[in-house]
Formats: structure tokens, sequence, C-alpha cells
């Protein structure tokens, strides 16, 4: 058990509290990367700008290591976000936490935030950096064995599958990563991957080295089974066709993700993938309206493209302001 | 064993200062097979030493039954957090809260001491309409991010409810408890030891499993 202490210093520095009655020039909905470098650009480009978030972090949070940040050989995905939100804190910005956004609309030259609470924030112009989510294998069983097996977030639960057999299904960083830091916890890892590594070989070769792993490439799950608790899983050999049970207490599914896009669906122009299309300058359909980070449809969800992508939309959105008034 | 550095500490009394009223921890330890009570008991140590408002108390969950009882503990290291009139609100942690838990049982000491933030009125009234007891067991594991969130909302309903009583579990300490749930992913919510969900879901959440337990 590690007791070392994680204190959460972007909670105690405090960022203020926002002023929901206010016309901000900025606001900015999402404080992950994205969104926390938007916060920063534009605080020092001198616009009244605001951050409305639900989880300050976004998913760099749940990441056990992250080990190709510029500047940053390595940092757990916490410390790196303490960094930045320290940083955002000293500029002191404006935070709306736990803001779960309902809809967007455009009054006149003005952008309308609802919230959940039925409350309405108001901006001259709005980034759009509400992230992603973990994607599902959309399986049968999977919903069934939610939080009885099936686990979203390797470093949440790993402790609890102690001396246990488990499986990570995917073949990217984060899957590899995943499956890195169960060796060190559980009794068995099993990778399982419906295609070839997507991982940076440097991670592979990590992996390696640790005797308690398997790993079963072009290989796909069908099903997860047991009951009441999961007791493992059907896969299908890609090659041969044949399938086959690989018993195992948990499942750890890490497959890439899904744009956090609902909220702004008829709003601003999307593509199949429901992630919200921007051009160069991050400008979305919408004037006024710009969105950066792994919700929009610029490929490769790094966290260093998504702060810079976050720069980028302040900068255009300086731009706007400036033209506005 | 020292948890916290110098840092850490400059750190926490500058949050301290601005607790309103005086408050109590509350220590229940057990004198054999207690494997994390004597690093819990040091770590509350330390932290009452930060601030002339946070009184410790040690106490035995077999020698002090009768409080034991009043407090709803079951299980140590349990730490009851008791505001300056000595009366418990409903907010405990069992376990050591170190990890990432460090950010719900500090918002709590400030809770308690009278210096939180109030929830939406909309909230209140559902809130007020809460007449049959509830318990609320949140089971984290320490190196969880955002297990402390989902503690905080349950201390925070415990707070505005005298029916509430909501309890953090560190699910590895507490292996066989964990286990009866089924507790495979944190957070996980256990309501009246009946009602269940996962992960830090709004608060709206917590409100709509808590009206199932309540009688028409």
């Amino acid at each position: 058990m590690e007791l070392k202490l994680n204190m959460d210093l972007g909670n105690s520095k405090k960022m203020p509290g926002l002023d929901k009655t206010k016309v901000f020039d900025l606001l900015i909905v999402g404080s992950g990367p994205a969104g926390l470098n938007a916060a920063l650009y534009a605080k020092r480009k001198g616009l009244s700008v605001g951050l409305v978030g639900k989880k300050t972090g976004g998913q760099v949070i749940d990441t056990t290591s992250v080990e190709n940040y510029l500047g940053f050989e390595f940092k757990t995905g916490e410390d790196l976000i303490k960094e930045f939100s320290q940083h955002v804190a000293s500029l002191e910005v404006p935070l709306l936490k736990d803001a779960e956004v309902a809809s967007l609309e455009k009054v006149e030259d003005w952008i309308h935030i609802n919230l959940s609470t039925g409350e309405v924030l108001e901006a001259r112009s709005v980034i759009l950096a509400t992230g992603s989510r973990p994607r599902r294998l959309g399986v049968k069983g999977e919903d069934d064995f939610l939080g009885k097996g099936v686990a979203y977030c390797a470093i949440c639960d790993g402790p609890l599958f102690e001396g246990l057999d488990v499986i990570v299904a995917g073949g990217g960083n984060s899957a590899v990563e995943a499956a890195i830091d169960l060796a060190k916890i559980a009794n068995s890892v099993t990778l399982v991957h419906r295609s070839q590594f997507r991982a940076d070989q440097i991670v592979i070769d990590k992996l390696n080295t640790y005797s308690n792993v398997k790993v079963h490439l072009e290989t796909e799950i069908i099903e997860v089974q047991g009951g009441p608790l999961m007791s493992g899983i059907v896969v299908k050999d890609k090659a041969t066709g044949e399938t086959r049970t690989i018993e195992a207490n948990g499942l750890f599914v890490e497959i890439g993700y899904l744009p956090n896009s609902g909220y702004a669906k008829g709003f601003v122009q999307m593509n199949n993938k429901e992630e919200i299309i921007v051009n160069a300058l991050n400008e979305t359909s919408v004037p006024g309206v710009f969105a950066a980070g792994d919700v929009t449809d610029i490929p490769y969800k790094q966290i260093i493209i998504a702060a810079s992508e976050g720069a980028k939309a302040a900068l255009t959105a300086n731009d706007y302001i400036n033209r506005l008034k | 064993m020292s948890l916290l550095n110098e840092q850490l500490q400059g750190q926490l009394r500058t949050i301290f200062a601005d607790m309103k009223n005086d408050m109590t921890l509350a220590v229940f330890t057990q004198k054999d097979g207690c494997e994390t009570c004597e690093d819990t008991v040091s770590f509350m140590k330390e932290i009452e030493a930060l601030s002339d408002k946070i009184h410790f108390e040690a106490l035995d969950i077999d020698a002090d039954q009768e409080r034991a009882k009043a407090y709803n503990v079951k299980m140590v290291p349990s730490i009851v957090m008791l505001n300056d009139k000595k009366e418990y609100l409903g907010i405990k942690f069992n376990g050591i809260p170190a990890g990432h838990e460090i950010n719900s049982f500090i918002p709590a000491i400030l809770e308690v001491s009278g210096a939180g933030e109030a929830l939406p009125e909309s909230f209140l009234n559902q809130i007020s309409a809460i007449k049959d007891p509830v318990n609320i067991k949140v089971f984290v594991t320490l190196s969880c991010p955002h297990c402390a969130g989902a503690v905080q909302k349950a201390h925070k309903l415990a707070l505005e409810s005298p029916m509430i009583d909501a309890e953090m579990v560190e699910a590895q300490t507490f292996y066989a408890l964990s286990d009866q749930f089924n507790v495979s992913s944190v957070p996980k919510i256990v309501i009246n030891d009946q009602y269940e969900f996962v992960g830090n879901q709004p608060l709206e959440v917590f409100l709509e499993e808590i009206a199932k337990t309540q009688s028409a």
C-alpha cells in the first residue's frame, strides 16, 4: 500500500471561484492539458478568461507515467498536471469546478453555456476542450461485469488484483503501460490485442522484461464471462478463427478513446467519429467557438499535442476578440 | 514514520488557517491485529500539530465500546471527526487517509470546523427530505486519483443531513469487507449495504440511490 501523500495543490492554491454572472471574453470548457494551456495563453494576452471544468487534468490524471512530454523525462500523470495547474493558478484564472455542460447556444454575438444545473454562463467566445473518455470493447458481458472484474483505470483498481490473474485489452501505449504496472502487482498479466502493437518500441521492450506477462496479438475479445464475478474472456484467434477461453479475475480495457462532444451536437460540425471539426486555426463551424485537444478531429491524441492545440486556440480567440473590440 | 515533509507541513498550515472552529480527530484503534493502526495514529498526530484548532483523541474499539457504537465504528483504524461541541456529524475514515485520500481528508477537516462551501439550494431541498437513516460506504484505494472526489461528496451529504452517516473504506486494509461487497473497481459506493454504483458520479446520482432507501 503506497502511503506517500499525493496532495492536490491545484486545490490548495485555490484557483479563485468563477463569477457566474460575469460576461467573459473567453470561457474555456474543459480543464485537461488543452484547456489549461489555453487558459495560460489567453490570460497572458490580457483576455478576461475563465475555466469551466469537470475533472482537472482530464485523462492525464489516470496515467501512471508520462515519458514523452518534452522537458520531463519522467512524470506521473498527476505530477505533470500539478505543474500545469499550478502554473495556471499563479495567474489567478477563475475555475468553476465539477461543472457539467448540457448544451451551447449562440444568442446574437454571445455564446451561452447551459449547465446541467440550469445555470447559464455567458462569453464573447469559447474554447471547447472537453477531451475524451475510455472506449469500451462493446462485447457481451462487458457491462454486466463492470466493477466486477471489468475496469478502465489500472492505477485505481490495480491494487485490488494483487496476486490475481488479469487481462489487458489493447495494443497502444496506454495498454502496454497498464500491463507493466499490473505485472508488478498481479500474479499474471495477459495482453490481448486484435491487431499488431501500436505502442512505442521502448515501452514494448520494457514489457518484455516481465516474466509473468503473456502477449496475444491478432486476437479478438468476443465475450466476458463469469458469475457473479468475472471468471474469464472468450477470444478468437484471427488467423485460425478458433475460439478459446482465457481465465482471469480482471479485464483492464485500454483500447483508445471517444470524444466528449455530446453537449455540442447540432451546434458545431463534427466528423463521423463525433470529433469536432477544426481548421488549422482551431476554428469550428460557429464563429467565436473554437476547439482544441482530444475532442477535435486533429490526428494523434497526445498530451503535448493537446496542450499546444490549446495554445493555438487561445491565440485565435484573442485575435477574434480584438476584432470585436 | 513521518508522512509530512516540511513543504507539505507549510502548505497544510496555510490551508488550516482557514478553519473556523475547533475540531477533534477521534481515532479508534485496537491492541492487537491492526497492521495500520500505528501509522494512522502517528499520521493523525502529525496533522494535529499543524493547527491549534485540531485536537487528537485516542480511543480503543473495545475499551470505548459505547462511543464506538455512537459513531457506528466497526473496524480499525477508524478516524471519526467531531465538531467543536464534540458532536459526530457523520464523517468517518476507515483506514489511513494517505496517498490520494489526503484530498478528501483535509477538506473534511475544514468542513467539520465550519469552513465549508454551501451546496446549491436545489440539492438542499432534496437532502432535507431524507427521513430514514442512510449509511454511505465509499470504497477507495490510496492510488486512485478520483476516489477522493467521491468521498468528499458522501461526506458533504452527511454534513447536510442528520440522517446520513458517510464513511470512507480503504479497500486493501479492509479486504474482507471489500470482498463481501465485490469491490473490484473504485470508487465503489454502497448505500445501506444494498444499493451500489461505481465511479465518482455527480451528486444527483448519490441522491437518486439514496432516494431508493427512503420509505414512501
